[in-house]
């Protein structure tokens, strides 16, 4: 069994294939983070414009992304626009449905933080003369961020994991790395080893997620 | 031909639309077998561990966490692969649709075991000896006074999970599921038009947007108050 998926001979064989696998999904992650928090943020800010014609179409573009599955919409700018003459690589068409789809979740998290900070809080800025964009960068924002954290960092975990979908459409990342170093194996043990290279990187994030987790639900009584 | 009837015709084709319809409608129909059995049973089992975690066997909690937070580490993607390619290695073949349910399962389990686990610690400790001392058993005051307070808080997290998770289901197609992406890709393949694409992810919308209307309103309802 050991022999089978925790071969050392084929763990040595498959380690540098496997490595730059894990460099390529921290490149990536390192990527689509700031670009789904970007977007989020952009989002955020636009729906706290109170005006419903503002705030209607980014409820709906929200949702939308909600109910559209990340790797649908990966398949659909990957095999979909080369029929309108657009030919983007897979690593572009990751970087633009990450912006799109995490971009979404992101804003939702914003959005909530905004609204979590009193309305009191951006008159008494704008009452000592702060701009409007003034009193939301140096009032509203830090306050809100500082209140959504769990939840933006329990969303960037899940964008880290969601970079695997980029085995899919060809992106070397530590995915698509395992499986091409498992068929000139023929043998799994790249599959598991990258299987525990996800867990001892994400580990320390989810042992973290888990405490702030339980201590915001079980303050909400 | 007008640009747009060009893209028109490319994209919304009705003769291949027709074609493949047949195709896409039993892509649904397996993607809501899928995410059916996931959610009962993703859901089923996180509650039974969550319900395990507070009889606090010191062994036994351990194991959960560890379970849980594995599940919670590896991407989905990753673990039906795992299933799919490695088990054969161990003379254990689950087909891509056995092996999506179970992946897709375990991590709802995962996740809906930390909700359900928070909603049970976060209930006050006066409840339970409150409702043992009128005699109740351990058994009747987690069902009958903890349970229903406890659930109660965990729907806004949970319907959030549920759907994000439950989205998944697309990924069986890499394992070769015949969901709707599956149907879909094999008939742009067969027809080299990108149409039955565009009929799948409108398929996708069809299906899980209610989903994301309906839960938007239950977290409303059932929002924390501050």
């Amino acid at each position: 069994m050991i022999q089978t998926f925790f071969n050392i001979e084929i763990i040595a064989a498959a380690w540098p294939i496997v490595l730059s696998g894990l460099l390529n999904t921290i490149l990536l992650s390192l990527i689509v983070v700031p670009l789904g928090l970007f977007g989020g943020l952009i989002l955020a800010l636009l729906a706290s414009v109170k005006n419903p014609l503002v705030r209607w179409p980014l409820m709906a573009w929200v949702d939308f992304f909600r109910a559209f599955p990340p790797l649908v919409l990966l398949i659909l700018l990957f095999a979909g626009l080369p029929f309108a003459g657009l030919e983007l690589g897979g690593f572009a068409c990751v970087a633009i449905a990450f912006f799109l789809n995490t971009g979404a979740y992101y804003g939702e998290i914003f959005r909530a933080g905004i609204d979590s900070v009193p309305a009191g809080q951006v008159e008494a800025g704008r009452s000592t003369g702060l701009s409007r964009l003034q009193a939301m960068g140096y009032i509203v924002l830090p306050q809100a961020v500082r209140n959504v954290l769990p939840d933006l960092l329990s969303n960037t975990l899940e964008v880290v994991k969601l970079t695997s979908l980029g085995s899919v459409v060809a992106v070397p990342e530590l995915l698509y790395q395992a499986r091409q170093a498992q068929s000139l194996t023929y043998n799994p043990t790249p599959i598991v080893v990258a299987a525990i290279i996800y867990f001892l990187m994400l580990w320390p994030l989810v042992r973290l997620l888990s405490r702030l987790e339980n201590r915001a639900l079980a303050g909400r009584r | 031909m007008s640009t747009w009837d060009r893209f028109v015709d490319t994209f919304f084709n009705g003769k291949v639309m027709l074609k493949y319809l047949p195709d896409i409608l039993s892509g649904m129909v397996v993607t809501i077998e899928l995410a059916v059995l996931i959610v009962l049973s993703g859901l089923a089992a996180g509650l039974a561990l969550a319900l395990v975690r507070s009889l606090a066997i010191r062994p036994l909690n351990w194991l959960i966490i560890f379970i849980v937070d594995l599940f919670r580490s590896l991407p989905p993607l990753v673990i039906i692969v795992l299933m799919y390619f490695g088990l054969p290695y161990a003379e254990i073949s689950p087909s891509g649709f056995v092996s999506t349910w179970l992946s897709l399962a375990f991590v709802l389990m995962a996740f809906s075991e930390e909700i359900f686990w928070a909603g049970i610690t976060s209930v006050h400790k006066g409840q339970w000896e409150a409702s043992r001392s009128t005699g109740l058993s351990f058994g009747q005051t987690l069902i009958n006074v903890v349970l229903p307070q406890a659930l109660r808080l965990t729907i806004p997290p949970l319907t959030n999970r549920t759907i994000a998770i439950t989205k998944g289901t697309a990924l069986g197609t890499v394992v070769a599921v015949t969901e709707i992406l599956g149907e879909a890709s094999s008939a742009v393949s067969n027809s080299y038009n990108p149409s039955p694409l565009m009929m799948g992810a409108a398929a996708y919308l069809v299906l899980f947007l209610p989903v994301v209307v309906l839960a938007r309103r239950l977290e409303t309802k059932f929002a924390w108050k501050r």
